[in-house]
């Protein structure tokens, strides 16, 4: 039933010098979905923001993709990695401002595998510009507590913000 | 024993909010599974509609229908651009009794949804909604989905009941309906 404002920031950073990573720890299970926004630029252009759940490092995600980049449409899969991806077929840029909003839909569960799904909007300079959906498993019932993002090859610029709310059900 | 959920929201009042975004009603699936999921009574107070589901399906697999205000008419059409990991396509139809959202898979894989509905209690305009929504199985069966779905609802009326159906929904499938503000 309803119960009021429940779309809560969690944390939120800015870097103040480039890194390769950043962590959200002791993510409360209070929430149903958890969202986070990521912009900025990268030192790599053509470069990939990815995740890890609960310090998991083992190929325990996967992820398919649909993108389109101004003259095609084009879908990819990366089954058995490391990380999820909150971009892959697009990238971000070294120089021209990229961003991507991510949903961890019942992060909490223990009961389910988790599945995430963003989209992510690349502009011109970087060489993978478009646009974005994309959609990653973590094959694991394990409630997220933590959720480390980092750049794919390099670094995350400073000046890249990143945002974490939480989204409670009735 | 399967059912069908609703979620009614008579008597109930909103409570005082700090933002915009506001929880309206959740569906759990309980044990046996449900054929459908209807919140009802949806109050016009907000300026769009926001629905989050992670859900499953129990038996055979189905893509859920959306309709609105129970009407079963072919007032709706729907279009969609897919991504099944090797390829784009695209697709639509008009003149349908209902409207689209993915194809799901069985737990413990979850199909999500992030369902708008836009301008819902506006009586001088028909009503659209969007969907982006997926899932992925590390490459077994299909392999997976990213999907940007569109419906329209050629139809004026304030929407007060959403209703999600076909197949049999899995327990612990959960759907959230949400409020934003103008």
């Amino acid at each position: 039933m309803a119960a009021g404002s429940t779309y809560t920031p969690i944390a939120t950073t800015t870097l103040g010098s480039a890194a390769a990573s950043y962590t959200f720890s002791s993510i409360p299970s209070t929430y149903t979905d958890l969202v986070l926004v990521v912009a900025g630029t990268t030192s790599v252009n053509g470069e990939a923001i990815l995740m890890q759940y609960n310090g998991d490092t083992a190929t325990n995600y996967s992820f398919t993709y649909l993108y389109g980049t101004g003259s095609a449409a084009a879908s990819g899969r990366q089954s058995s990695r490391a990380y999820a991806a909150l971009n892959w077929g697009t990238a971000f840029s070294s120089t021209e401002q990229s961003n991507a909003i991510v949903s961890i839909q019942n992060y909490a569960n223990s009961t389910t595998y988790k599945t995430c799904i963003a989209r992510n909007n690349n502009p011109n300079g970087s060489s993978l510009a478009g646009t974005e959906a994309i959609v990653s498993l973590w094959r694991s019932t394990a409630a997220i507590n933590s959720i480390l993002v980092k750049s794919g090859s390099g670094n995350m610029n400073a000046g890249f913000t990143l945002t974490l709310y939480g989204i409670q059900a009735a | 024993m399967i059912g069908a959920i609703t979620a009614g929201l008579f008597g109930t009042g909103v409570a005082a909010s700090t933002n915009s975004y506001e929880s309206i009603a959740t569906v759990t699936v309980g044990a046996g599974g449900s054929s459908s999921i209807t919140f009802s009574s949806i109050p016009s107070t907000y300026k769009h509609l926001q629905i989050r589901a992670m859900e499953a399906y129990s038996g055979t697999g189905f893509n859920p229908k959306v309709t609105f205000n129970s009407d079963t008419g072919a007032n709706y059409s729907w279009h969609y651009v897919l991504g099944n990991g090797s390829a784009a396509s695209a697709s639509a139809a008009a003149s349908q009794s209902f409207m689209y959202i993915n194809s799901n898979v069985a737990f413990p894989i979850p199909t999500v949804h992030i369902i708008d509905i836009l301008d819902y209690s506006n009586t001088n305009k028909n009503k659209t909604m969007r969907t982006l929504d997926g899932f992925d199985t590390n490459g077994s069966g299909s392999g997976g989905y990213a999907v940007l779905w569109s419906g329209a609802w050629y139809n004026t009326a304030a929407i007060n009941t959403i209703t999600i159906a076909n197949g049999t929904f899995a327990q612990y499938s959960s759907f959230a309906l949400y409020g934003i503000k103008g």
